[in-house]
């Protein structure tokens, strides 16, 4: 993160969906567990929004969300996660809270609401991530997703795909992407690139794998796909 | 590198939530063996390794030091797909070394590391595609293996149990890194195929691992049985695993020749010579089971001839046509191996073979391309062509004598191996077979 923006998340451990889109999205946040330790965790600037998950311990969430408008400086953005039952509880407490996300939620649905709350704020996703295509690296914390869903890679495959997606649209050769990713003199030689480039395919699946373009006698181009432009 | 790999694991360990990382290494026999730790463990794991009894692994059991160390291959680490995410595992390849860091020498990995490493002095890199066969059979009760598509046992929807599986599988092994070129149902009943695409020798080893855990562990989860069994039924094609092998020198393919009648190099050439003139004496290691022998005869698309040749599926070894211009794609298919082989030392000894050709000059013999099975043993002899050997009996007699085996697994394996596959045959020996009863219980 380039700025010192910070999330408040309520609990303070959220379910692994949430934090991996926060995560992934490339927001800095810190879990709270009730409105005592909301006051003690806040940094000295305050709190840049919050995130507050109603949906398993309701009376604990909206208690967050008064604390929250209630601190010093007061915050101003709070989205609320709720399940489809709980939407009448909205009705009576519409100071208490600037949007909410019905759950279970699209991961992708999540991070477009979260971009919208925050997107005139230094909280937009800094240059830790980069992104083609719904293809997405947080170089900050290695993490891959592919429309949303995580990607599994191996170290080697992780730095290929970074190396594609920060340059994307040119062809370079098996030599240059060689020396680039590897580093050295590899000395599996250019082939090593033939065969890591055939994983990424495999893990990027079917409908995707022309993302990374074969150049024929040349090498490889990545994102000149039908979506890129 | 390293420092930036562990960074790497580590960071990923935390960021997905594992649970459990499961060490993987192997045993001489072949067997994926498996511990696991904590994340907690895993710094310390990647860092100095985890020492453990080794004397439990078969193989592995020295009198004295029985402590080896698993030192995770950090690039191997992957998270295992099958896994429910809110307690996800991942596992890493492991190379056993002593306690004071030198590799061990009974840790099969190790011995294809010194081998490739052999190769890598002449400047080769090593690459294998294997293609591998297996059955599906209902889980083994008491008897005979049923196939799921005969035999009623899966009557109703047999073709779609088995290509779901396939497919399956293949979607696993392409999220763990490795690419399936081709898939089929094969000409026995229940038997399938699936070609991977070629890596080096050392991560083709481990894929093999992968797939064969893969293979079974996707079939147990609807209560089928896989098995890379050789020749489970008897009648129709066993499993074999071909190898399609080459070496690059730099970028180019050192088994490439344009000016050469089939395309095929001096290196190509020779290395082939080496496999064929040391056939016998590493069949033990890429055939090592009693029953991959009864797979190795004739009429069922298995070699039983120590020959080569272009188009001919009788031979050992086959020439495959690339397509014009594609010398990338120019290699030789060795098609002795069953999938029931160790695939570290396997292709240890394969290369072993190979490059001892290459480093004397072997002459090629004579291509092959009549149809063997239908020659007489005086016509092949006249040819100066042999057999493979017939039975594990005979495959350890001449791996026993051959210096090369032995140069390329290292004393402690070939020792232990020697011991451990006697023992196999003579307690098979002892074994009185249902064909001997039919034929001779009434008659004699």
């Amino acid at each position: 993160m380039t700025s010192a923006g910070l999330l408040a998340v309520f609990p303070d451990s959220p379910t692994i969906d949430v934090a991996r889109t926060l995560d992934l999205s490339g927001y800095s946040w810190k879990g709270v567990a009730s409105p005592e330790t909301l006051a003690k965790l806040q940094p000295t600037e305050g709190w840049a929004g919050a995130l507050v998950c109603c949906d398993e311990d309701p009376e604990g969430g909206w208690a967050i969300c008064r604390a929250l408008r209630r601190l010093e400086r007061p915050v101003q953005r709070i989205l609320v996660l709720i399940t489809g039952a709980q939407v009448g509880d909205l009705e009576i407490r519409d100071n208490l809270f600037d949007d909410f996300q019905l759950s279970p939620f699209h991961p992708r649905e999540l991070e477009a609401r979260l971009r919208h709350m925050f997107y005139n704020e230094l909280l937009a996703p800094s240059s830790t991530v980069v992104e083609h295509a719904g293809l997405r690296l947080n170089l900050e914390t290695y993490q891959a997703t592919f429309g949303g869903s995580p990607l599994d890679l191996t170290y080697m495959e992780y730095e290929l795909l970074k190396f594609f997606v920060q340059n994307p649209g040119r062809v370079y050769s098996r030599e240059v992407i060689l020396s680039e990713v590897w580093g050295y003199e590899y000395f599996g030689g250019a082939r090593t690139v033939d065969v890591h480039v055939r994983r990424l395919r495999a893990k990027l699946g079917e409908e995707h794998a022309h993302l990374i373009e074969t150049v024929r006698s040349v090498g490889y181009r990545f994102g000149s796909s039908k979506w890129s432009g | 590198m390293l420092e930036a790999q562990r960074d790497y694991v580590l960071r990923t360990v935390e960021e997905r939530g594992i649970r459990l990382v499961r060490l993987w290494f192997t045993d001489v026999l072949g067997n994926l063996k498996s511990f696991a730790i904590s994340p907690a463990e895993l710094e310390n794991a990647l860092n100095d390794g985890m020492s453990f009894d080794g004397s439990s692994i078969d193989g592995y059991g020295r009198v004295q030091e029985a402590d080896v160390l698993a030192i995770p291959d950090a690039n191997t680490f992957e998270v295992l797909p099958w896994v429910d995410s809110k307690a996800a595992e991942a596992r890493v390849f492991c190379d056993i070394a002593q306690l004071d860091g030198s590799p061990f020498e009974g840790d099969p990995r190790q011995v294809l590391r010194r081998n490739l490493e052999a190769a890598r002095k002449l400047g080769f890199v090593f690459y294998v595609a294997p293609d591998i066969e297996y059955f599906y059979f209902a889980p083994p009760t008491d008897g005979r293996p049923i196939p799921l598509d005969q035999g009623g046992f899966f009557d109703l929807t047999t073709t779609d149990i088995a290509s779901s599986l396939r497919k399956e599988t293949i979607r696993t092994l392409e999220t763990m890194s490795i690419p399936v070129e081709y898939s089929f149902h094969e000409d026995s009943p229940s038997q399938h195929e699936i070609d991977l695409r070629h890596t080096d020798a050392l991560a083709m080893a481990d894929s093999v691992m992968t797939f064969r855990f893969v293979v079974k562990e996707i079939a147990a989860m609807r209560n089928v049985h896989a098995t890379f069994m050789p020749k489970p039924l008897e009648g129709v094609q066993g499993s074999g695993m071909h190898l399609h092998l080459s070496l690059f020198k730099g970028d180019s393919n050192a088994f490439y020749d344009a000016n050469d009648l089939y395309n095929l190099s001096d290196v190509a050439k020779s290395f082939m010579a080496g496999l064929l003139r040391h056939a016998g004496e590493i069949t033990a290691v890429t055939n090592q089971t009693v029953n991959s022998f009864k797979r190795l005869v004739p009429g069922f698309e298995a070699p039983v001839h120590v020959s080569w040749a272009r188009n001919n599926r009788s031979g050992l070894i086959r020439v495959p046509v690339p397509k014009r211009g594609s010398d990338l794609a120019t290699r030789i298919e060795l098609r002795s191996p069953d999938p029931a082989c160790n695939p570290y030392l396997a292709y240890s000894v394969i290369l072993a073979a190979g490059l001892r050709g290459v480093e004397e000059g072997y002459e090629l013999p004579a291509e092959a391309d009549a149809n063997l099975f239908e020659m007489g043993d005086q016509a092949l002899a006249k040819l100066g062509i042999e057999q493979l050997p017939q039975s594990l009996n005979d495959a350890l007699k001449m791996m026993e004598s051959s210096q090369l085996v032995a140069e390329s697994l290292g004393e402690h394996i070939f020792e232990w191996f020697l011991r451990n596959k006697r023992a196999e045959w003579r307690h098979y020996k002892t074994h009185v077979s249902q064909f001997e009863i039919d034929t001779y219980l009434r008659s004699l």
